[in-house]
């Protein structure tokens, strides 16, 4: 079986400057797979290649064995790799059932269908309900996005992530900024969403990553320096220098 | 149907409001229909014909702004086009008794308008913002030069004029007098709104407001907001041809002016002054502005000056339009706390209109001694004559202007605190966000 994705040497630079120096990464079907390292070293620019926001200088993403690297965001998207963002990126004015709508339509074969009435679709309606259940924001229905509080917004960011029914999922780091609370009730949730599914995600918050993660990858200055079990990262050397060992001081 | 929907989706609109729903389209539909019957002098039959066609055509240029964020200065091209179109069928269809009736003639003019939207579209819609609004101004530019180059189908200055009564008759209807082109024009009017509205409520129509909110999340659920915006253009353009369209049959020509700049602009602000984040604001905008516009310029000869701070005015002030204003007011209606503004308003009122008396009297008074100074300084505007050479009309103007804001200040302050008090109580009663 191919991994779920797959990293080929990898580099991008933004003029001069490398930001990912040859990076080589593969992820299994179903794995929870965490990318962590220090601010700057690169995981979200990394998630922006996997996603197809930007194009890699050179290398290949390969998705469940094919080439993904060039194409636009929507058709990596729409070959089942969904992406959540690190700054909260939703529909503003529109209301949390909207958001949750459009992240459901092209996955349900809608596509740019002008011809059906939106509230006539069961299995749109029946889907959307579905993840509005699961992101606990029924009561918060026909709010606008905008207007939700921080923790709900990040809610309904990993509801828009997984709505779609991708089976490989990246999340930006989903838990910044939240309470202590908060975060417990976020992993939970991104625990019970992802289930059965791949999870590529990047944090901070090393509760969150060693309780998680099946796999974690270090990246440090655009490279990734060790790759293993919890265990084995927790027991490198490399990475207590480069890594922990900040964090431990 | 599963449990989870019914607990978390919105609930589906039961008979009381679907009945409410199609009820609300008949009685739009009786009151087109009655409405020559309580106004039917010529005058108001053409008024009528120009605010149904300003409201197809300013919806369909809200299909491009409020719904999927794209602001053009060229929405007039697809309309112009429309228009000359039709009067170069309505000449083939009548010099050779094809056996084609007016009625379906404003399809041409859509057709015309889809056609152009989708040759024109795909380059100006690949990005929103400043870069569709500078290509949208400079094909209006290209399309609208060439109107006064290509003679042979654009007539030149003079246009091209055509004659409406010589087609195939249906019911015995010629379509010479103007209450058969009212009815005409109510008909497509009442049909083009249900059409835009319907559209709203599609698959495409929510993507289109999902790409006028966040265009780079839109590629990560699936779609390519190039197309989005694409299809929306194409459909503005339908749209917009057939306002052309009937344009050209009530005036029985075309000409350059229904391409220019200005028809652009007037779109633009109408839409915009009624309201681009409601689906009856354009309606409202239409009505306003072509009444306005017919009104005003009988009034002054300045009037579009006083367009030009209207919209400054609308813009600084109520963002949201006419119809955001009124919709302010929603949650205070329910809340049953409406009244506690009301009399603020009042207030706030008698100042107001000082200050805008004061501009009036300056703006005229100024007028007259920069573009007729040798005239007789008698003037008369908004049906009021006065001495635009007395130093006691300046004096007025000055102290209406200065006084009136001191106090108007004072009011609105009062009308801010009234209205946050309202507010409050209606957010308390969970009717307001």
């Amino acid at each position: 079986m191919s991994a779920a994705i797959e990293l080929r040497g990898i580099k991008k630079n933004f003029g001069d400057i490398a930001i990912l120096r040859d990076i080589h990464m593969s992820i299994a079907q179903g794995e929870r797979h965490a990318l962590i390292g220090p601010n700057g070293a690169g995981k979200s620019t990394t998630f922006n290649m996997i996603s197809g926001y930007m194009a890699p200088t050179s290398g290949e993403v390969l998705l469940r064995g094919e080439v993904i690297s060039g194409l636009p965001p929507y058709q990596i998207n729409r070959r089942g790799l969904s992406r959540s963002f690190q700054v909260t990126n939703v529909f503003a004015n529109m209301s949390v059932w909207e958001n949750l709508r459009c992240a459901v339509l092209w996955s349900t074969g809608q596509r740019y269908a002008f011809w059906k009435n939106i509230d006539k679709l069961p299995q749109v309606r029946e889907r959307t309900a579905q993840i509005l259940a699961d992101i606990h924001l029924t009561a918060r229905r026909d709010v606008p996005a905008g207007l939700l509080t921080y923790a709900e917004q990040r809610a309904l960011e990993i509801g828009i992530t997984v709505a779609g029914g991708a089976d490989v999922i990246l999340l930006d780091e989903p838990t910044a900024g939240m309470s202590h609370a908060e975060t417990e009730r976020a992993v939970a949730l991104i625990r019970r969403l992802t289930e059965g599914r791949t999870l590529l995600i990047v944090e901070h918050d090393m509760s969150v990553v060693f309780g998680l993660a099946d796999r974690i990858s270090v990246l440090v200055y655009g490279q990734i320096i060790a790759s293993g079990t919890p265990e084995e990262i927790r027991g490198n050397p490399k990475v207590k220098e480069a890594y922990l060992g900040e964090e431990a001081a | 149907m599963s449990d989870i929907v019914s607990s978390a989706a919105p609930p589906l609109p039961n008979a009381t409001e679907k009945l409410r729903f199609y009820g609300m389209w008949l009685v739009a539909a009786l009151v087109l229909a009655l409405l020559p019957k309580v106004f039917g002098s010529g005058t108001a039959l053409t008024t009528f014909s120009l605010v149904g066609i300003s409201i197809i055509f300013s919806l369909s240029y809200n299909i491009l702004l409020g719904q999927t964020g794209l602001l053009s200065f060229g929405h007039a091209v697809y309309y112009g086009l429309g228009g000359f179109l039709v009067i170069h069928a309505i000449n083939i269809i009548g010099g050779n008794k094809l056996p084609i009736p007016l009625p379906v003639v404003p399809l041409i003019g859509g057709l015309a308008g889809l056609f152009f939207a989708v040759l024109l579209g795909w380059v100006s819609t690949q990005r929103s913002g400043t870069a569709f609004a500078m290509i949208s101004l400079g094909v209006a530019e290209l399309i609208a030069s060439s109107a006064l180059i290509l003679r042979t189908f654009f007539g030149g200055e003079a246009g091209v004029s055509a004659n409406r009564t010589k087609l195939f008759r249906i019911f015995g209807w010629s379509f010479g007098p103007q209450i058969q082109i009212y009815y005409l024009v109510a008909a497509w009017t009442l049909i083009a709104v249900i059409a835009m509205y319907a559209l709203t409520r599609t698959p495409l129509g929510r993507m289109c407001n999902a790409v006028r909110d966040n265009p780079e999340r839109v590629q990560f659920v699936g779609y390519n907001p190039h197309v989005v915006r694409y299809l929306a253009f194409c459909f503005s353009g339908f749209f917009a041809g057939i306002a052309g369209a009937l344009a050209a049959i009530n005036f029985e020509i075309a000409n350059s002016a229904y391409l220019g700049a200005a028809q652009s602009g007037t779109v633009l602000y109408a839409t915009y002054i009624g309201g681009i984040g409601f689906f009856i604001g354009p309606i409202v905008g239409a009505i306003f502005v072509t009444l306005l516009s017919l009104g005003l310029s009988d009034l002054t000869q300045v009037w579009q000056l006083y367009f030009g701070l209207i919209f400054i005015a609308v813009v600084l002030f109520a963002p949201g339009g006419i119809t955001g204003l009124l919709m302010m007011h929603r949650p205070l209606l329910k809340a049953g706390t409406l009244m506690k503004v009301v009399p603020s308003y009042l207030v706030a009122l008698v100042p107001t209109v000082a200050v805008v008396a004061g501009l009036v009297l300056a703006v005229e008074t100024i007028v007259h001694y920069t573009v007729n100074p040798g005239d007789d300084p008698h003037i008369t505007a908004f049906g009021i004559g006065f001495d635009a050479a007395s130093p006691l009309v300046w004096a007025t103007s000055a102290i209406l202007l200065c006084g009136g804001y001191l106090i108007a200040r004072k009011t609105w302050a009062w009308v801010a605190q009234a209205w946050n008090e309202a507010a409050g109580i209606a957010r308390e009663k969970g009717v307001a966000p």
